[in-house]
């Protein structure tokens, strides 16, 4: 048995990391053609026949000076945890660029091996690059890679287990010159490190010592942590330092730093490691696309008219696959509650479980066409051109071009769901753009609340479901960016920061690809229906089961019944005999009324109803509402149960929506007011416990409670002028 | 030196020859990080609706950034 080798997977932004890693490991993780899409390190394992690897896929990274918190991730995996081997891949359409990190990883002496990713492209280019050349200069051995077929994965890894196999332990940092300003003086910090055995090695000195030309945040932070006076020494030559670069070179160290590193590269590739046709087919292709798509004028017509094209094809599509799972439940509960005699536990299975399971996994078609359309967004390249072209419109409300892309996974385009989202709103470089963004996302149409809104707006609005789901998901934009302007000028104020990103080429998205990533997306749903929901469905069916009427008040239903009966058995017309049954009829559904009101359910959504009733909510919704604090999910399918429950017409098999259309308490203002309700009020709890992990367990209760005060006093407002 | 012109004046389908990135710190080091370097040569692609951001097509790459970004960087142009 030989050790687990570690590999990590580092390399600039969207330079194909994750399919790589896919391609590896047989995982699936996210891919999308928009740097900064990996903002959490995953690990996967790789057997071969005579090693085993833990292979790590991190956020890319331009540098390791690290710009954003995701950037940060991939940094320290690198620097703290030292893998046995990095892998570093490189987008190979721009090698000088990508090489910029390779350099810094050199530095650092990490021992690696190159994997040459994108040869697919350079080829269609007319590039051809001599990877024995390169492999030579840098004293690595480097890999072409196609990461999209798999092409080159196997040598990568025969070579990262002999490499880590040979180098183990030697981390040999590479060293270049940057000149004679800063030559001397980087000797000279170096030798006070050494001296004084300063962060205890752990990192090369040469790298200490650039890192605090550099002014690195976190380095400098570590060397302050340490207690030792080196700290304030080499602070000092870094500012003397500093001085003498701008005054003979016009320009700090850093961009001294930078010019070198370039230049070393730049000496490198002359050489000629790049071959062949420097004109770029496939860029000019992008560039032309972009004159149309990202037009001043053209530009925001086809963006809005994507957004709508959207929903009109999703609606249509999701519609045919979502009635045969709305038909398989129906035959579902009509098969349960035919084997399972009247009782506890029928009621448990077809109200708690079938209900509450089915009503949900009614929703999976519509959740895959409406995913499906924006993982074939993201895959073209469009989302970078989106955040580029709203960069300017969200900078106005104090947000970021790059706080787009968590708006449009948290459900900016219904289907999505908030906690990715705000997971990746980690790209953000400030923290005050984040948390704004963090706790504005949750206000997006994510597939949870999807549910909601189609019931409602089939059942009041008819004909016009796309267009009431349409005029919803511009309310959730409309009032996540103005949240987010009201707590930029108030409690979060802050610069903003700089916008500076890269537009990847347009790509064709593989069907490979937008099918797994559909599908995981549909399964994680699914998952989700089959535990969580499964859950709180059961206790809210519990919740709304007990206690039972006590045995005074269920004797006098009885009593009302049994005489009931013997009238109707007495009865000689069809006339009377149907107004008995109607009378009957009546008397079950007031007992099963009281039984839902006597139960905990019903006591709590009616101690709220004085309050709700303001909106336009009766204690039934209540209850569905106050499920929908765990999961939006259960809404549906509590607010199911609560009627059916309270209403045992054996006629009325109609749907949900239909009910509640023919309730008399129900008008198309409280189905209104509740969608608005539903749509703003406190994310769910996953969503609230990652908004702690990334923001504070604080700003975690600031979103309940703010979120639901302003869901509410809107809700209300809505409900009194509609 | 030659006429140098502020990143922020070019026009669109310009092209010219970076000079100087006289961003400093953060700034500076992410526009470099990001290949923005002394003797880069771009084309503009293009300006957002809103007239910013403003997008930079490099050799192999396109790059967006702010004008208020571009205003550190000076070009000299290519001549026409
Ligand atoms: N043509 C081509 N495209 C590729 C190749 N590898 C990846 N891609 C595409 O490049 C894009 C980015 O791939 P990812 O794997 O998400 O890149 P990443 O490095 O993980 O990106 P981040 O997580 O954002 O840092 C996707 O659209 C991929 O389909 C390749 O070998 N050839
Ligand atoms: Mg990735």
């Amino acid at each position: 048995m030989t050790a687990t080798i570690t590999a990590a997977l580092a390399g600039n932004p969207n330079c194909g990391k994750t399919t790589l890693f896919n391609a590896l490991t047989g995982a699936r993780q996210h891919v999308g053609n928009y740097p900064g899409v990996t903002v959490e390190r995953r690990s996967g394992n790789v057997k071969t026949d005579t090693a085993s690897l833990n292979v790590v896929d991190l956020p890319g990274t331009y540098s390791l000076t690290a710009y954003s918190p995701e950037e940060l991730v991939a940094r320290d995996f690198i620097v703290d945890e030292r893998p046995q081997v990095v892998i570093n891949v490189l987008d190979a359409t721009s090698l000088e660029r990508n090489l910029y990190l390779t350099i810094q990883f050199m530095e650092l002496g990490a021992p690696m091996v190159l994997a040459l990713n994108m040869m697919d492209a350079v080829k269609k280019q007319g590039k051809t690059i001599d990877t024995d050349k390169l492999s030579t200069l840098l004293g690595f051995p480097v890999v072409e890679t196609v990461a999209r077929t798999g092409l080159g994965k196997n040598a990568l890894v025969q070579h990262a287990v002999a490499f880590a196999r040979q180098k183990e332990k030697s981390w040999q940092p590479l060293h270049i010159s940057y000149g004679p300003v800063l030559d001397p003086i980087l000797n000279e910090m170096e030798e006070m490190i050494r001296a004084n055995g300063f962060l205890d090695q752990r990192f090369p000195s040469r790298w200490i010592a650039l890192k605090y030309l550099e002014e690195d945040e976190q380095v400098l932070k570590l060397g302050g942590g340490s207690g030792s006076k080196t700290h304030q020494q080499l602070k000092i030559i870094a500012d003397k330092a500093k001085e003498k670069c701008f005054t003979t070179l016009e320009v700090g160290p850093e961009a001294v730093i930078a010019d070198f590193r370039y230049g070393h590269i730049a000496s490198m590739m002359k050489q000629g490691v790049v071959k062949g046709d420097t004109t770029h087919q496939r860029r000019h292709l992008s560039d032309k696309i972009d004159r149309v798509v990202t037009d001043q004028f053209f530009g925001p017509i086809i963006m809005l008219a994507t957004l709508y094209g959207i929903f009109y094809i999703t609606f249509p599509i999701g519609e045919i696959p979502m009635g045969w799972v709305e038909a398989f439940f129906e035959w579902l509960t009509n098969a349960a509650t035919a084997i399972i005699p009247e009782s506890l536990l029928q009621s448990l299975v077809v109200d708690g479980i079938i209900g509450g399971v089915g009503g949900v996994m009614g929703f999976v078609p519509l959740i895959m066409v409406m995913f499906m359309a924006i993982t074939i967004l993201e895959d073209l390249g469009y989302m970078a051109r989106m955040a580029y072209m709203m960069d300017r419109v969200l900078r106005m409300f104090g947000l970021h071009g790059a706080s787009l892309m968590p708006f449009i996974i948290s459900g900016g385009i219904p289907g999505g769901c908030a906690v990715p989202g705000v997971m990746a709103a980690r790209t953000l470089r400030s923290p005050k753009e984040k948390l704004a963004t963090i706790l504005t996302a949750p206000f997006m149409n994510c597939g949870a609340k999807v549910p909601v809104f189609l019931l409602l707006s089939a059942a009041f609005f008819p004909d016009n479901a796309a267009r009431v789901m349409f005029g919803i998901t511009i309310i959730s934009w409309v009032v996540a960016l103005l949240v987010a302007k009201l707590l930029r000028t108030t409690v979060i104020k802050g610069e903003s920061t700089p916008f500076v990103m890269e537009l990847p080429p347009y790509r064709i998205p593989t069907m490979k690809g937008v099918l797994i990533h559909t599908w995981e997306r549909a399964w994680q749903y699914m998952k989700k229906a089959g535990t969580v929901i499964l859950g709180i469905s059961i206790l809210i069916w519990a919740a709304m089961t007990f206690p039972g009427l006590p045995d005074e008040s269920a004797g006098t239903f009885q009593a009302q019944r049994t005489a009931a009966e013997a009238t109707l058995a007495a009865a000689t017309t069809d006339q009377q005999r149907s107004a008995l049954e109607q009378e009957l009829m009546g008397i079950n559904n007031m007992e099963a009324q009281a039984a839902l009101k006597y139960s905990v359910a019903g006591r709590v959504g009616s101690a709220f109803e004085p309050v709700s009733k303001l909106a336009g909510f009766d204690w039934r919704t209540n209850i569905a509402l106050l499920g929908g604090f765990a999961a939006k999910e259960v809404i549906v399918s509590s607010l199911g149960t609560a009627y059916s429950m309270g209403d045992v017409d054996p006629e009325a098999s109609e749907g949900l929506g239909a009910r509640l259309a023919n309730d008399p308490n129900w008008s198309r203002a409280t189905a209104m007011s509740l969608m608005i309700f539903v749509l703003l009020y406190a994310p769910c709890f996953v969503t609230v416990a990652v908004i702690g992990r990334e923001a504070s367990w604080g700003w975690a209760g600031f979103s309940v409670v703010f979120n639901t005060g302003l869901a509410f006093t809107l809700s209300v407002i809505v409900y009194h002028i509609m | 030196m030659t006429n140098t012109i502020n990143l922020r004046e070019m026009q669109v389908n310009q092209t010219g020859t970076i000079r100087s990135v006289r961003a400093t710190g953060e700034l500076g080091r992410r526009i470099r990080d990001m290949g923005l370097v002394p003797n880069t040569e771009i084309r503009i692609v293009g300006r957002a609706p809103l007239k910013d951001p403003v997008a930079l097509r490099l050799l192999d790459f396109t790059i967006t950034l702010r004008n208020n970004e571009a205003d550190f960087i000076t070009v000299e142009p290519t001549g026409e």
